[in-house]
């Protein structure tokens, strides 16, 4: 609200001794629509007819999927009887390969925690608004500590021999590294694409692709003793 | 008179009672004003505008992954609420009653298998949806804040579907639960604590059993369906679905 006495709100509520009505149209409040040409269609029926679409196609998939397969039902709990490996869903298993290498209170509290922590703050990031590329400014500073980061988290994951995490990181990181090579002016579009790309992009992408294999290896490449087996050997 | 324009007829003439007027109050009609009253009179439907773009609903911007994160939610309540009904989250009785979803409750084994792999489509979607929003940038303003609504309705699903695990009580159920809740006991200076409260124990035992049931059948759908409401009517409120601005060419 503004101090100006020409523009104080009216506070009466009895509309018969004060009937003007003043709406206060303040900056950056509201949200910043862009209206353009764009052409716009009735969320009802247009839009909540493709929702029910998609509805129906999940229901369909999920109803196939379930009259093919069966939800495993083991026997009855039996705290005296351990299975070899236990697993937790597969949603956790990327953690629990973790837990292979790390103390619980760094695989189990920190990682996740950080992670929670990172995702929520990625759009409080001017950095990761403006998406600017790495390599637009500075490109000689970020190279060199970049690959001074990486050389290091590298090292870190060797000695506590976590190659699952490790091959990941160098082909993620590798091509990163790589794509300050190019400029928007390479000849191919692949090294357009990849020179483009701000740094938050390349974290997301390492996060993913760590997120997927951790994932993997944990449900199908592990078993008894959390020894690597073949899924295809059982 | 066709069987089509029949049905066409009764329903028009259903719509324009004085029972149907008080319920839908637009009445019928297929002008675009009566198509935005559908909307903006509608409680659940007045969470989103009247009008979206078009471009928002073409196929590649989103590849539907809201949409069908919702549709999976759908299911899982609907076939969540029907097992409930054959459901004692007892010990041993919990295992009993997945053996007799599977002997004596006529379709019993499709009901579980429909909210089982549900369940796995919804957290699958969840993480995809998220991956999808960050690369094409519609996390940015002014969609800060539902991003963060996001984030939180991921770790709700994740935790509604690890609540879930346990409740058929079998060995699979037991041990996933064993391995999930020794983490919490890392935690630095409560850990014990944090472990104890969400097991009603030092193990997981019945009561744990109960304080999953009770957080899988309650307290986090009610808090989902919150978040969801909170995360749609944010849509509308930071102008709708992000689609990138067209490059003047």
């Amino acid at each position: 609200m503004t101090d100006d006495p020409k523009m104080q709100a009216e506070v009466q509520s009895d509309v018969r001794k004060n009937p003007r009505r003043i709406a206060f149209i303040l900056r950056r409040t509201s949200p910043h629509v862009k209206t353009q040409d764009d052409t716009r269609v009735m969320t009802y029926p247009t839009a909540l007819s493709r929702f029910v679409i998609a509805l129906e196609v999940a229901f369909v998939l999920l109803v196939w999927i379930s009259l093919l397969a069966n939800a495993p039902l083991e026997g009855i709990a039996d705290p005296m009887h351990t299975p070899n490996p236990a697993k937790a869903p597969w949603y956790f298993l990327g953690l629990q390969e973790l837990l292979h290498y790390f103390p619980p209170m760094v695989a189990g509290v920190l990682v996740p925690g950080l992670v929670v922590g990172a995702l929520i703050v990625i759009p409080y990031f001017n950095i990761n608004i403006e998406g600017e590329s790495l390599w637009a400014r500075d490109r000689k500073r970020r190279l060199l500590v970049l690959g001074v980061v990486l050389a290091a988290f590298c090292v870190f994951l060797l000695v506590f021999d976590v190659i699952v995490a490790l091959v990941p990181t160098i082909l993620i990181g590798g091509l990163m590294l790589w794509s300050a090579r190019f400029s928007a002016e390479s000849p191919k579009l692949f090294q357009r694409w990849l020179s483009s790309k701000p740094l938050s992009f390349w974290i997301m992408s390492w996060f993913l692709v760590e997120l997927t294999v951790l994932t993997v290896v944990g449900t199908f490449f592990r078993g008894p003793g959390w020894s690597w087996v073949l899924p295809w050997k059982s | 008179m066709s069987m089509a324009t029949t049905i066409k007829s009764e329903f028009e003439r259903l719509r324009n009672t004085e029972v149907w007027r008080t319920i839908f109050r637009s009445g019928s009609g297929a002008s675009n004003l009566h198509r935005a009253q559908a909307v903006q009179q509608n409680i659940f439907l007045h969470l989103f505008s009247v009008k979206v773009r078009s471009r928002a609903l073409e196929f590649s911007p989103t590849w539907y992954l809201g949409a069908l994160t919702l549709s999976t939610f759908f299911i899982l309540i609907a076939t969540g609420i029907l097992l409930m009904f054959y459901y004692h989250p007892s010990v041993p009785q919990a295992y009993a009653d997945m053996k007799d979803l599977q002997f004596v409750v006529a379709s019993g084994v499709f009901l579980r298998n429909l909210h089982r792999w549900s369940a796995h489509a919804m957290v699958f979607l969840v993480f995809a949806h998220m991956f999808k929003v960050f690369y094409r940038g519609a996390y940015r303003p002014p969609r800060q804040f539902n991003w963060v609504v996001g984030v939180f309705l991921l770790l709700l699903t994740l935790l509604l579907s690890y609540t879930g695990y346990l409740l058929p009580w079998d060995q699979l159920a037991f041990w996933a639960v064993t391995v999930g809740s020794n983490i919490a006991k890392a935690v630095p200076f409560m850990g014990k604590q944090i472990r104890f409260l969400m097991l009603g124990g030092n193990e997981v035992n019945a009561n744990a059993l109960l304080r999953f049931y009770v957080l899988h059948c309650v307290i986090l759908p009610l808090a989902a369906i919150l978040m969801v409401g909170v995360h749609f009517w944010r849509i509308r409120k930071d102008g709708g679905l992000y689609v990138p601005e067209k490059k003047k060419l």
